[in-house]
């Protein structure tokens, strides 16, 4: 057995037997930051705390959520918002939060790719990103179907249906994901077991593995600039602050992050308190009736352009072409052959293919919500195209791009 | 500064993403409809000035308390809701209120030809149905100035001030239930001691839910969330005219003044959204603080960046 010493103050005590100095020396006062970054390396802590907020949120709706065909809508809707003190204050909170994550996420990603933050040595931050995108949108799915209102029930069928694969017609497979032939209590109870628990598992673990990637390539920065980064500690712990380019995770950048954070915050609330129909759907308020087809059927705001990539398609190439959706970001670390990491607006054509994939992206999200008719069609299935072939182009844009 | 401008290429396309899916693809998917101020245009104006006194008079001879119960003038209704649900398909509603919730106009062409003002002759004369409730033929005398004289008596009457539940029970209670406030086509749902009386009293509720639904041929649905579901705007052109909306549907104009629409909305909204008060007064306190917080927090970074630039 180890030997220990009378411990002279709570923090020694612990740090005899958790080591907790070492560790909050490795993991935040000289886990090095880049100097030269701007607010939009602040995202990955909203988000982190966007998560906090869903997971609370979650817990206090947990108690009195009934997880039944005939309960769900009343418990949620009567039990939650109506008679428990401040229940409406945590399913506003939630479901705003589940919104606003996916705003972060977006803008999270699109930093990365415009500065480059995905190769060299940085791929495993943009895969393990792309998982916890992939499994935070079956946690938002799942946990949609919850409350049982119309379109937790349309969207349950229309998006498992997809199962079938099309000409394939794999209804047996669309039956076992549903355990019925429709959706109904089996089926509300496996989405209910994979939001409360599976799920939220697999991002907690997934948010750790995303951590320990950055570890070692340590963020990138605003000029995709190599960094020794031994050297520049060096000089901020010999006290040259000004001189080095780095800073210290806490409480330099941390400060920063708050500060964000709290930006990010005030515009949350206000969404939670004033503005939060975007992220409830009112469709979704009337009871699920398997009997009435509700006359427009659409997914929440950030699934909308990965189905307009189904949609303007015949039902297999849409299908293959969603497939392509919902996978193809996972490459981008390979499908970009240029060594260069440095901001889009350096990189020759890589930049128009940057900002082409945005604007694409917005188009696809505006037509996926609009009924599938007329011009919408036209201008989706163009965008859906051009997204399509943003992506084959890459490799060979990229391939003959200049060094900077 | 470059974060600013940073910031504003993120708002931007945010803003941009936003407008799309939802103010624009709402306006596609949903074609506005304005609402007409409850005015009815389409309804002849009263010529005639009303005597309530005479109206009394003429009230009791026109035969509508054959149909229609009146508490207000000590008149209780003649049948029980599920007996007069049997004979009519629905129950009549009790006047006290009428001549505060209906609009004057509209109650005058209601008792000449009550298919006409609540717009559902699609469902009745033009499919060789009868509509239970008949036209008033007149007493004998000139019939605009008997059916003024009605008007203003119903009006005199009538409380001026309605509660919301009450303008609402009268509106729309014979029709739609609203199970989050306890209301049943048939009233309002006691509490029971024996399990007995409960499951007689939903009995009835079914039964009258059964002729119900064949008279307009569809039950009308429970409206607890429908503040929620379909907001104020379009339930308050829904009210005004439900043909706009729902072209061909057997709800009928139902023909509430402008202020007793505000009645009704205020009810679904207390029933529906009933923390919408606090929502407001918890929001302004929570704004208070994350400024206080943000303003820390800038402070905080000012302080640690001062020594790194
Ligand atoms: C034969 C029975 C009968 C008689 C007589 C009758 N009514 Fe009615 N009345 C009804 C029924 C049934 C309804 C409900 C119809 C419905 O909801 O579809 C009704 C509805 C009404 C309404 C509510 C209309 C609305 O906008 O929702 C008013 C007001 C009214 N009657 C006034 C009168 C007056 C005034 C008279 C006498 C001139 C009268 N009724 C005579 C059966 C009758
Ligand atoms: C005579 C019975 C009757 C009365 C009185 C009545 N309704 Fe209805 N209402 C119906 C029926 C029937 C439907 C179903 C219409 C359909 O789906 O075609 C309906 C449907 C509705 C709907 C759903 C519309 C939609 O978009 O699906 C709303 C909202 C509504 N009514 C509100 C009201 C309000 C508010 C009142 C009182 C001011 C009222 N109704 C009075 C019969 C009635
Ligand atoms: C582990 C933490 C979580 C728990 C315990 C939890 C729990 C719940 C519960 C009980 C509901 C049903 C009540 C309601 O509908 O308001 C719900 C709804 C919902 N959840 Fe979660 N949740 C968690 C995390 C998340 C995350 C991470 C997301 C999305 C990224 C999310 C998205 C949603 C959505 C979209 C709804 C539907 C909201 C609505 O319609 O009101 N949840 N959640």
């Amino acid at each position: 057995m180890a030997h220990f010493e009378k411990a002279n103050s709570l923090e020694e005590w612990l740090d005899q037997r958790l080591a907790i100095k070492t560790l909050r020396r490795v993991l935040a006062e000289e886990y090095w930051i880049p100097k030269n970054i701007n607010f939009l390396w602040a995202m990955g802590m909203v988000l982190a705390v966007t998560f906090g907020i869903l997971l609370v949120s979650g817990i206090f709706l947990l108690m009195y959520y009934q997880p039944n065909v005939k309960l769900a809508f009343d418990s949620v809707n009567y039990t939650i918002m109506k008679e428990v003190e401040f229940g409406w204050l945590w399913r506003h909170m939630h479901a705003v939060a589940a919104s606003v994550v996916f705003l972060i996420i977006y803008i999270h990603m699109f930093t990365g790719i415009y500065y480059g933050s995905y190769k060299k040595g940085r791929e495993l931050i943009w895969i393990s990103g792309m998982l916890l995108f992939v499994t935070f949108s079956a946690e938002a799915f799942s946990g949609y179907m919850l409350p049982w209102g119309q379109m937790s029930y349309w969207a349950g069928m229309v998006i498992t249906n997809l199962f079938s694969l099309g000409s394939l017609e794999l209804n047996g497979l669309v039956e076992w994901i549903r355990g019925d032939y429709v959706p109904g209590q089996a089926f509300l109870d496996r989405f209910f077991m994979l939001h409360v628990l599976l799920l939220p598992l697999v991002i907690m673990a997934l948010i750790g593995l995303h951590f320990g990637t950055l570890r070692i390539p340590h963020v990138n920065n605003q000029d995709g600039e190599e960094i020794d980064f031994d050297a520049e500690a060096k000089k901020y712990l010999e006290g040259k602050k000004k001189e080095s380019k780095v800073i210290r995770f806490a409480n330099d950048f941390m400060s920063k992050d708050m500060f964000v954070v709290s930006i990010f915050l005030i515009f949350y609330f206000y969404l939670v308190f004033w503005h939060f129909d975007f992220a409830m759907d009112p469709i979704n308020f009337d009871p699920a009736d398997g009997l009435k087809t509700p006359p427009h059927i659409y997914p929440e705001w950030y699934f909308l352009w990965s189905y307009e990539i189904l949609r303007p398609f015949p039902k297999d190439p849409g299908l293959v072409a969603f497939g392509f959706a919902q996978v193809i970001f996972f490459a981008l670390p390979f499908l970009d052959k240029s060594p260069n990491v440095a901001p889009a607006s350096r990189r020759g054509t890589f930049k128009y293919w940057f900002w082409l994939l945005l604007v694409d992206m917005i188009v696809l999200t505006v037509m996926g919500k609009l009924p599938p008719q007329g011009i919408y069609s036209t201008i989706g299935l163009v965008a859906a195209v051009v997204f399509i072939g943003l992506w084959v182009a890459l490799p060979f844009i990229t391939k003959n791009e200049k060094a900077v | 500064m470059k974060e600013l401008k940073i910031l504003g290429v993120v708002v931007f396309f945010t803003l941009l993403t936003y407008w799309g899916v939802e103010p624009y693809a709402h306006s596609v998917m949903h074609p506005h409809v304005e609402s007409d101020g409850f005015k009815y245009d389409d309804l002849p104006a009263l010529t005639k000035k009303g005597d309530a006194q005479r109206g009394a008079q003429t009230f009791l001879s026109a035969g509508c308390t054959g149909c229609h119960g009146v508490k207000a003038a000590g008149m209780p209704a003649p049948m029980d809701p599920n007996a007069a649900a049997a004979s009519f398909g629905v129950n009549p509603p009790d006047l006290s209120n009428a001549g505060s919730v209906y609009d004057e106009k509209f109650l005058a062409a209601l008792i000449k030809n009550p298919e006409h003002a609540l717009m559902v002759e699609h469902k009745f004369s033009k499919m060789g149905r009868a509509y239970p409730m008949p036209a008033f033929y007149g007493v004998g005398g000139d019939k605009d100035q008997e059916v003024a004289d009605i008007v203003a008596y119903l009006k005199s009457i009538a409380k001026k001030d309605v509660t919301p539940k009450e303008a609402y029970e009268l509106a729309c209670g014979r029709c739609h239930a609203m199970h989050y406030d306890n209301w049943t086509q048939i009233g309002e749902k006691p509490k029971f001691k024996h399990k007995k009386d409960e499951l007689l009293f939903e009995a009835k509720v079914l039964e009258y839910q059964d002729h119900l639904t064949k008279y307009l041929g569809k039950l009308p649905p429970d409206l607890s969330m429908y503040i929620r579901s379909r907001g104020e705007h379009y339930l308050k052109t829904f009210m005004e005219n439900p043909q706009n909306l729902l072209h061909g549907t057997a709800m009928p104009r139902v023909g509430v003044t402008a202020e007793a629409a505000e009645k009704v909305l205020e009810h679904m909204a207390d029933v529906g959204d009933a923390k919408r008060h606090e929502r407001t007064s918890v929001g302004v306190k929570v704004m208070i603080y994350l400024f206080i917080f943000a303003i820390l927090a800038y402070l905080w970074k000012q302080s640690l960046w001062r020594e790194l630039h």
